[in-house]
């Protein structure tokens, strides 16, 4: 759920990183706090467990520029990937704008994201909000390893409507900004949409 | 895919203003924060030099929905209101409607009792202008237009171009 304040003039949209636990969901953060100019950017918070799994989630502001006078600023939260975290990704879905689905490339990890997969779209119905009308970037990353599966064949398996994908290597930056790119511009597009 | 939009136009920014500018004075609190729950400032007031609000914002409403999550498994609906007690400072949080939450930021200057009391006044107040910020929201082109009402795919793009 978007929030626009006429008194500071800003538009606040919220982006979720979706995705089976190890995939990549918050590198791919790490990397844009990395390269973002820190005038754009907010602290990233990570609420991580010793051992660097995501708790509960990741969060990282972001002020991308003004359309129309108004600052528009994108709030990047991460779940935790692990299955039984479910009741976190639940919270943390509760009104996002626009949806990346990580996906694990290496072909071992297949049944984890066809059921990540299926959680986010049973988590997004649970609140009313249909995953077909979702603002959505499939990415999928770790596309460098050897034992990564071929694209067509997730193509199938997770992008079946052929929506807006891109083949990623998050620990060395490879399609992360081009990710976050289209779901902000896709969820701009919905937003201009919804005035109508 | 949205639930309704949060639009706060400047005489209910105002309004909220000028509730949690009474209540900083009356609680003696050092700073307040009104945040939504999905994590956004709405207001804020007091000595803020030193914080962080958007990650205070973020952190409180992860914070509120994780606390409404806990009182579901004993049996509540919901703990409407939560303290955390620090050595210096200590924070009063409080639902003030389904979707707002108010913050409170004091130290040894104030006192739990005090803070509790004026908060109670407060959130009436402030629920009152969220109903007319929600009913504002379902009609929103009786209020001005949207800031999207005009822009172009070249704005956007315009974003990007960096």
């Amino acid at each position: 759920m978007s929030f626009i304040n006429y008194s500071a003039r800003e538009i606040n949209c919220k982006i979720v990183y979706y995705g089976p636990g190890l995939c990549g969901k918050t590198t791919n953060l790490q990397w844009i706090y990395k390269r973002t100019n820190p005038k754009l950017k907010g602290k990233m918070i990570s609420l991580a467990t010793e051992t660097e799994r995501t708790l509960f989630f990741d969060f990282l502001p972001l002020a991308l520029g003004t359309i129309r006078g108004f600052q528009t600023r994108f709030h990047l939260y991460t779940v935790p990937g692990q299955v039984f975290y479910n009741a976190s990704r639940k919270l943390i879905l509760k009104g996002c704008d626009g949806v990346v689905f990580v996906a694990d490339s290496q072909a071992e990890r297949m049944e984890a994201n066809v059921e990540s997969l299926e959680n986010l779209r049973v988590n997004l119905d649970a609140q009313g909000i249909d995953l077909a009308t979702t603002p959505f970037i499939m990415q999928y990353n770790k596309r460098d390893l050897p034992n990564a599966a071929p694209l067509d064949e997730m193509r199938a398996l997770l992008n079946p409507r052929d929506l807006t994908e891109f083949e990623a290597c998050a620990a060395n930056g490879g399609g992360v900004f081009e990710t976050l790119k289209a779901v902000a511009r896709e969820v701009l597009h919905d937003l201009k949409q919804m005035s109508r | 895919m949205h639930d309704q939009q949060l639009l706060l136009y400047e005489e209910d920014h105002r309004s909220v203003q000028a509730v949690i500018g009474q209540l900083i004075r009356d609680a003696d609190a050092l700073a307040i924060f009104v945040v939504d729950m999905n994590g956004q400032l709405v207001a804020e007031a007091g000595e803020i030099r030193d914080i962080d609000t958007t990650s205070l914002a973020s952190l409180c409403a992860g914070c509120v929905a994780a606390t409404a999550g806990l009182a579901r498994l004993v049996g509540e609906n919901d703990f409407p209101v939560h303290f955390h007690q620090g050595r210096r400072a200590s924070l009063h949080v409080t639902r003030v409607t389904p979707q707002m939450i108010l913050a409170v930021v004091f130290d040894d200057r104030s006192s739990l009792g005090l803070v509790r009391l004026r908060v109670r006044k407060a959130v009436g107040g402030l629920a009152r202008i969220f109903e007319t910020v929600r009913k504002k929201a379902e009609r929103p082109r009786a209020f001005g237009n949207s800031p999207f009402a005009d822009i172009t795919d070249e704005d956007i793009d315009n974003l990007f171009s960096n």
